[in-house]
């Protein structure tokens, strides 16, 4: 084992005189005052080691002995991984917790996993059988999942199994099968295994495009910029946008089958509302509580900012690792900014030369390399997983301009961006509808959500219009055009995340809606002045309003909609030509969905 | 004991460096000159050389001059003792008081365990009621107030810490006018609050070390005093000063600056402060009240902006009134559900009607056609700022609920202001009390 001793310490970044080999990216731990801290080798030079320390560096002195324990940062997987709450480093909180109470005493360092629970282990593999990377030895059950025990990513070659245990109770650290490759070497194989953070697990077989929606059940996501199983997005946004809220409500009633939430860098009092909540909310798929779906990765912007640097990595790796099993998973980063400004302060520490505002100059490969971990795959046993990742970034100053919105821009498929303008309206969600943007298909036929967005765009610039020339020098016609994107925007875009039934929208009601919503953007309407035109329109807002908030398919929801239809035919005049056409291929309007 | 050090190798802003062995990265030394002493604390290593940043500043160190490293790191002493004290940023008197050394604790402590924090659930009462009513102070929050220099914060600090229903005050004055520093005294002196209050109060005039310790040291002693299950309220003014001692010892520790000047961690330096906020299950709770003045008025600005991303909601201070756009308190739902059944629904109306009455003062100004409805506005907006806007209004939370039902029926009628009718057939005042 290859032995140093510190020879500088800055801030959080210490130097290491090394006798032996290192490894980049090693794990060392610093003596001090008794406690070993963690910490990754990020830079060598000559004999020299610089590492960043997970802790905090206070009382760490110059001749502080150094153990190197020639592995890389890793995780450790296996059943159980579900319902944690870790800490960037894979520690879990409330076990911490009991052990130091309050506070998160340094160079303590738990098991992730509860190495006395029993599993009851089912295998699916056989002697004889030739397995690789990644292939299924059997599985446990893991709350509603059935959890694939793998071979161990690490292994390159197809490997024979020469012995496998029959079903029955087994802990995490017994071995389970026996494996050999070519040359006669046999591997014991437990039920866990580790694996380096910053690697991407590649065992399958291919990467496939990502075309099938993930359904967040908001309906602007949804309907207008859309976010697929196994693509990626952003949400860009000020302070008190509501960024989090958003994640909040997408890792609650998105329609995938794990969430792992990386709490990377911000406030704690958000992480304690899902730590608290999330096991006393019910699953609507599965009627157990979200907790069990969940993990959550949580490094707070008071916790040690070299350890949020590593959350992300974390918390992708479980992804991938769940990917692994034929599942879909979403992972939400809550905010990659706080993780950039981490790679920058180390940048900062070890004399780089700074890119723009000081970040780092691969700023944009890191990010690129973190998205692209996302992605939908075909294992070898042809079912498929997915991760999707969404992540959001708190540029400074609101401004989209700088370079961690910049980089992130040119990797998503979606980019969601949050206005201080909405926001202040209080119109929830506060994503702008003009400025976002997709490259996923929708829940909704494109040409459909393109008309909307149209009026949108044009009502847009005639509210732009009329704040210089008034209402009084405004067309009837133009008028007309503003009311009816003003309608779209309070009874569909805006969404109340506090009602119990506007919160989530599934599909087939998002598409039944929005036919309605259609129908009234693709009339003709009569109204002779404008005044009588602005009654019409708060008077079908407040239906539809009332619409939105009445349980899908029972005896309010037929009656306001028969309302809505009754109360349109009073002013409706005709329909125009292109509205026309794509509503009929919207679909019947009256019955349920086409299947 | 300690060795001591006689040969300073370089002076460089506040930070001096020697030639030493055996220190530990944060330690604390002393260094003494002819006729003065002051602390420095290790903040680089780098073999044996040792860089400390002088907590008095380095004018008048000479590289003769003698260190003695002390082995321990900054502290400071933790009693009851405390109560009605006042202290510099480094912890000394200020108020010709006895030193105390009894029981030290060290600042800057570790975070609290998210595991181990609960959700915020008591409300905070000011009397204030853009406060209590449209954004109300939780406990355990950190809230900063934006203000622009001139605005009357400090006496909205005060005031606050004198109303607020918490056992014990701790200010935190950070390049606080010498005037300023006098006026919090008086005023909590005045006011029965000085025998329950410690002040850790850096002056403008003071050496700039020390502001980058008020916050720790104030902040260890709220924790202290929390777990020993006091609700604390953390007064901190004025946070941007606080930065802008960071960005000059960053600057001369020649750190690449990131943003104006800043370091590139300005963040977790500010949320490691405004994070100690919390409530422990089963002992007591820090608030944070802090002022943000910021520059040229301009939000964007890295302080103003930082902070925002850190603290849960804002008070926005401008013209000598918490204005109700800009301002925010997060964690407002989680206590006012349980204050009264109309406190949601009222906040929210009246807010939109202050919006409306906005636009039509813009529409007016711009020489529109002013309807019915916009001149029904304009009478709204005018008794609303100086009935609930104004900061010398100070009434309970029912009571300014009341006003609001008061001022909306003498404006609007019952319809007009979008409240539910159960409400309404509750709340709205009748006809006969009505003023015209």
């Amino acid at each position: 084992m290859t032995k140093g001793r510190v020879v500088g310490i800055n801030g959080n970044m210490v130097t290491v005189e090394v006798a032996g080999d290192v490894t980049m990216n090693e794990v060392a731990y610093v003596s001090c005052a008794g406690k070993k801290l963690k910490s990754e080798v990020i830079r060598i030079r000559g004999r020299l080691a610089e590492m960043q320390v997970f802790e905090m560096s206070r009382g760490i002195g110059v001749g502080d002995e150094v153990e190197f324990t020639a592995e890389l940062l890793s995780v450790r997987l296996g059943p159980g991984l579900l319902a944690q709450v870790y800490d960037g480093l894979q520690n879990p909180l409330p076990e911490l917790a009991a052990q130091c109470g309050f506070f998160l005493e340094r160079g303590v360092y738990l098991s992730p996993l509860d190495e006395k629970k029993e599993w009851p282990f089912t295998p699916t593999a056989g002697p004889g059988d030739t397995v690789s990377a990644g292939d299924a030895l059997g599985t446990v059950p893991e709350g509603i999942f059935s959890h694939r025990i793998m071979v161990p990513f690490q292994f390159r070659e197809p490997l024979r199994v020469e012995r496998i245990v029959p079903a029955g109770s087994y802990r995490i650290l017994d071995t389970i099968a026996e494996l050999s490759d070519e040359k006669g070497n046999r591997f014991p194989v437990t039920m866990t295994f580790t694996w380096p953070v910053k690697r991407p697990v590649t065992c399958y077989r291919e990467r496939l495009r990502p075309v099938e929606p993930l359904v967040t059940q908001i309906r602007i996501i949804d309907t207008f910029i859309p976010v697929a199983r196994g693509g990626t997005y952003c949400i860009p946004g000020p302070f008190g946008a509501g960024k989090t809220v958003l994640q909040q409500v997408t890792s609650r009633n998105a329609d995938v089958d794990i969430v792992i939430i990386a709490a990377c860098g911000e406030r704690a009092g958000e992480v304690v509302e899902t730590l608290r909540e999330f096991p006393k909310l019910a699953d609507p798929r599965t009627g157990r509580t979200l907790m069990e779906r969940t993990v959550i990765i949580c490094n707070t912007s008071s916790m040690p900012v070299a350890a949020r640097e590593a959350s992300v990595y974390t918390a992708i790796t479980l992804a991938e690792y769940y990917r692994q099993m034929g599942l879909h998973i979403l992972l939400l980063a809550d905010s990659t900014s706080r993780w950039a400004q981490a790679l920058r302060e180390m940048s900062g520490r070890l004399e780089e030369i700074p890119g723009e505002e000081a970040f780092p100059a691969y700023l944009e490969s890191v990010i690129a390399g973190f998205y692209e971990r996302a992605g939908l795959v075909r294992l070898r046993d042809r079912s498929s997983g997915s991760i999707t990742i969404g992540g959001t970034v708190s540029p400074a100053g609101g401004n989209f301009d700088e370079p961690v919105t910049q980089s992130t821009l040119k990797v998503v498929g979606a980019f969601h961006g949050l206005s201080r303008e909405r926001s202040d309206a209080r119109k929830y969600p506060a994503i702008h509808p003009l400025e976002s943007w997709s490259k996923y298909p929708g829940l909704i036929h494109a040409p459909g959500t393109e008309y909307a967005r149209d009026i949108l765009f044009r009502g847009n610039e005639v509210g732009q219009m009329m704040k210089v020339v008034g209402e009084e020098g405004t067309a009837l016609e133009d008028y007309e055009l503003y009311l009816k994107s003003e309608f779209i925007d309070s009874v569909y875009l805006q969404q109340d995340s506090y009602d119990p039934v506007d919160a989530a929208v599934p599909t087939e009601r998002q598409r039944h809606v929005f036919r309605l919503l259609f129908k009234v953007l693709a009339s003709r309407f009569d109204f002779g002045s404008k005044e009588m035109a602005r009654f019409f329109f708060n008077q079908l807002r407040q239906k539809f309003l009332d619409y939105n908030g009445s349980p899908w398919q029972g005896d309010d929801f037929r009656r306001y909609e028969d309302e809505i239809r009754s109360f349109l035919e009073t002013k409706r005049s005709g329909e125009d030509e292109e509205g026309g056409r794509i509503l009929k291929e919207l679909g019947s309007d009256t019955a349920g969905d086409p299947s | 004991m300690k060795k001591i050090y006689s040969r300073i190798e370089a002076i460089a802003g506040n930070v001096i460096t020697v030639h030493a062995g055996g220190v530990r990265n944060g330690e604390l030394a002393v260094v003494s000159s002819a006729g003065q002493s002051s602390l420095a604390e290790v903040i680089r290593l780098r073999e044996e050389k040792v860089s400390l940043q002088v907590f008095a500043g380095s004018r008048g160190i000479s590289t003769g001059d003698r260190v003695r490293f002390l082995g321990h790191p900054m502290r400071v002493s933790f009693s009851a003792d405390l109560l009605g004290r006042i202290f510099d940023g480094g912890g000394k008197p200020r108020d010709n008081g006895p030193e105390l050394d009894e029981n030290m604790i060290e600042i800057g402590g570790p975070a609290v365990n998210p595991a181990q924090r609960i959700i915020p659930r008591n409300m905070i009462r000011t009397n204030i009621p853009m406060i209590d009513l449209f954004n109300s102070l939780v406990e355990s929050q950190k809230l900063p107030v934006f203000s622009v220099s001139g605005e009357p914060y400090n006496p909205l600090l005060a005031r606050i810490a004198l109303q607020a229903e918490v056992d014990l005050i701790i200010l935190g004055g950070m390049g606080l006018k010498h005037d300023d520093y006098l006026f919090f005294k008086e005023t909590l002196e005045k006011g029965g609050a000085l025998n329950r209050t410690v002040f850790f109060v850096h002056t403008a005039s003071d050496p700039i070390v020390e502001c980058l310790l008020v916050p720790d040291i104030a902040l260890a002693v709220a924790e202290g005093f929390a777990l020993q299950g006091r609700k604390v309220l953390v007064l901190l003014s004025d946070m941007t000063n606080f930065a802008d001692a960071l960005k000059e010892i960053a600057i001369t520790m020649e750190q690449v600056p990131s943003n104006r000047g800043y370091p590139g961690d300005l963040y977790s330096q500010l949320a490691a402060r405004y994070e100690k906020a919390v409530d422990f299950s089963g002992a007591g709770s820090i608030t944070i009240l802090g002022v943000t003045t910021m520059p040229g008025d301009d939000v964007t600005h890295p302080v103003p902006d930082n902070t925002g991303y850190i603290t849960e909601g804002q008070y926005y201070l401008k013209n000598g009134r918490i204005e109700p756009f800009g301002s925010l308190s997060r964690l407002k739902q989680l206590v006012n559900k349980d204050t009264r059944a109309d406190h949601r629904a009222l906040m929210d109306s009246m807010i939109t009607l202050y919006a409306a009455y906005k636009e039509s003062l813009e529409k007016k100004a711009m020489g529109f056609k002013m309807t019915d409805w916009d001149r029904k506005l304009l009478k709204y907006g005018v008794i609303f700022e100086r009935e609930m806007m104004d900061l010398s209004v100070n009434i309970p939370l029912e009571t300014a609920l009341d006003n609001g039902w008061r001022i909306l029926a003498s404006c609007f009628s019952p319809e007009e202001t979008r409240l539910r009718s159960e409400l309404l057939r509750k709340y709205w005042p009748s006809r006969e009390g009505e003023s015209d």
